[in-house]
């Protein structure tokens, strides 16, 4: 079967859809949010934020103007009876640049050695996590990532002797001198272990867990609200004006290390967390995971 | 706390009322410069080049918008919030003593470079929530023009037409005070507290 001509479709319905209207849980977590603040400036500030992301998505226009840089997260079935597999690449890259127009979104891809491309592509870019997973269908997930969030994300480098309070206290001197740069209140994605690459590789991908869904394993969950709670003490707040909030949670994965070494990577997702996912069908049915969407 | 209310071009001495913390609304021009935009004006300055508009008094905005040009060829701004204003800290200073501007909007704050620069020649910072360029937006009556599109629609030089664009907090007044650098300062004090929660000692 023919899976390219689908993928292209979701693909511009789930990038339409991520820049303009928040998913429900992070609407949920950020209401709550406002409801607990109790620093006036920190307050204003999400309120400032809910209007905003309301607006937006009552009047069907992006919700900060920096739509990102395009990222896609495709899961392949094993067991997908797929024809076109060299033909999704290409589906992906149609439906940024429809988006790009449509949206519409800022064209946010520029040739370090020249200028902008005018439609979010450019050199591996979009930038596509390829997956081969059980099963038969496809999942895909829109993932236009910020430069505000995405400039305050770094991968240190620890001596393995300093354990994980070391990786702990790195998250928690990190977040401060991060401040109101990455747009908080923020999600914070943090990943020890495997290699300078694996680290962030995890770490971004914590951002993609629903807000303040903990690691099923109990004492990682442990440190991510021991985390959250520390990152919270320091009184930046929303927007790094003061407050009670400035991460919304932390999400925490690990990899095995190399004896020598405790690669570490913390990835910000600002307030705008902006992702669609959806699940297309060995026959072809789609599913969207995060927002419901009319064909 | 005042709420202000101000029209560009923003006369020194109104500047100089406003003090940190206060909400400020601005009517009249509010045009949009980036990292690139401020370098190539900074560029003309040093050749001694006229620049398409005159800064003086007026409110720069730290912003790569999303803008819609329409079949008469007549833009429209779809969303335009704040960028992160940190990285301009390095030639904002000497960007606001050659075209002083009054007020500089953006997110995230500036440090003491900014800070003493708008001390010396009288202008303030306000801080925009960050993301929030629906918010933005709907202030903007019309787009005036723009230059310099060569930069690409998200670093050209934006000449907006705005009312009641705000709330802006005075993050940076022209006295010397900076919020942000008072937040950093508590968020300084807490880190013990913090490392207690993470049962670390520095």
């Amino acid at each position: 079967m023919e899976f390219a001509p689908i993928v292209e479709k979701v693909a511009f319905n789930l990038l339409k859809y991520a820049a303009t209207v928040l998913p429900e849980n992070a609407v949920k977590v950020i209401k709550t949010a406002y409801e607990n603040e109790t620093n006036p400036a920190g307050k204003s500030q999400l309120e400032a934020i809910i209007t905003n992301f309301e607006t937006g998505a009552k009047l069907g226009i992006p919700m900060c103007q920096d739509t990102g840089i395009h990222i896609y997260y495709v899961e392949i079935g094993a067991d997908c009876p797929i024809d076109d597999l060299g033909k999704i690449k290409e589906a992906l890259t149609n439906a940024s640049i429809k988006a790009t127009n449509e949206v519409p979104m800022r064209p946010n891809a520029v040739d370090p050695f020249g200028s902008n491309s005018g439609d979010n592509t450019g050199r591996y870019i979009p930038w596509i996590n390829w997956e081969i997973v059980p099963g038969d269908k496809i999942k895909i997930i829109a993932f236009p990532k910020g430069g505000g969030s995405e400039n305050m994300s770094t991968v240190k480098m620890l001596k393995p002797g300093v354990g994980i309070k070391g990786v702990m206290k790195e998250v928690v001197d990190w977040m401060i001198f991060a401040a109101g740069k990455p747009c908080p209140p923020t999600v914070v994605g943090v990943a020890v272990g495997g290699g300078a690459d694996i680290a962030m590789k995890i770490a971004k991908k914590q951002l993609m867990r629903p807000i303040g869904e903990p690691h099923p394993q109990k004492e990682v969950a442990e440190i991510e609200k021991k985390l959250k709670k520390a990152i919270n003490t320091t009184g930046i707040g929303p927007m790094g004006l003061g407050g009670d909030t400035t991460c919304l949670a932390v999400h925490m994965d690990y990899a095995h290390r190399h004896p020598a070494s405790l690669p570490m990577a913390i990835a910000i997702q600002c307030w705008a967390a902006r992702q669609s996912a959806a699940e297309i069908s060995a026959t072809g049915k789609i599913k969207y995971l995060h927002h419901k969407i009319k064909e | 706390m005042a709420v202000v209310k101000l029209k560009t071009p923003i006369p020194e001495e109104e500047i100089r009322k406003l003090k940190a913390g206060d909400i400020l609304y601005i009517s009249g021009i509010v045009y949009l410069s980036r990292d690139e935009a401020h370098l190539r004006a900074l560029e003309y300055a040093e050749e001694g080049k006229e620049l398409p508009l005159d800064f003086k008094g007026l409110a720069l905005f730290h912003c790569g918008p999303i803008v819609k040009q329409d079949d008469k060829g007549e833009w429209h701004v779809v969303a335009a919030g704040p960028t992160t204003s940190s990285r301009m800290e390095i030639f904002q200073d000497k960007y606001i003593e050659k075209f002083r501007v009054s007020v500089v909007i953006g997110k995230g704050g500036m440090f003491e470079r900014t800070t003493a620069a708008m001390k010396k020649y009288g202008a303030v910072y306000g801080a925009f929530t960050g993301g929030a360029a629906v918010l933005a937006a709907k202030a903007v009556k019309k787009v005036k023009g723009v230059e310099w599109l060569d930069l690409g629609t998200p670093e050209a030089l934006w000449i907006f037409e705005v009312e009641e664009f705000g709330p802006l907090t005075v993050a940076i007044d022209s006295h010397g005070n900076n919020l942000f650098k008072d937040i950093s300062e508590i968020a300084e004090k807490n880190r013990e507290k913090a490392y207690d929660i993470i049962g670390v000692s520095k």
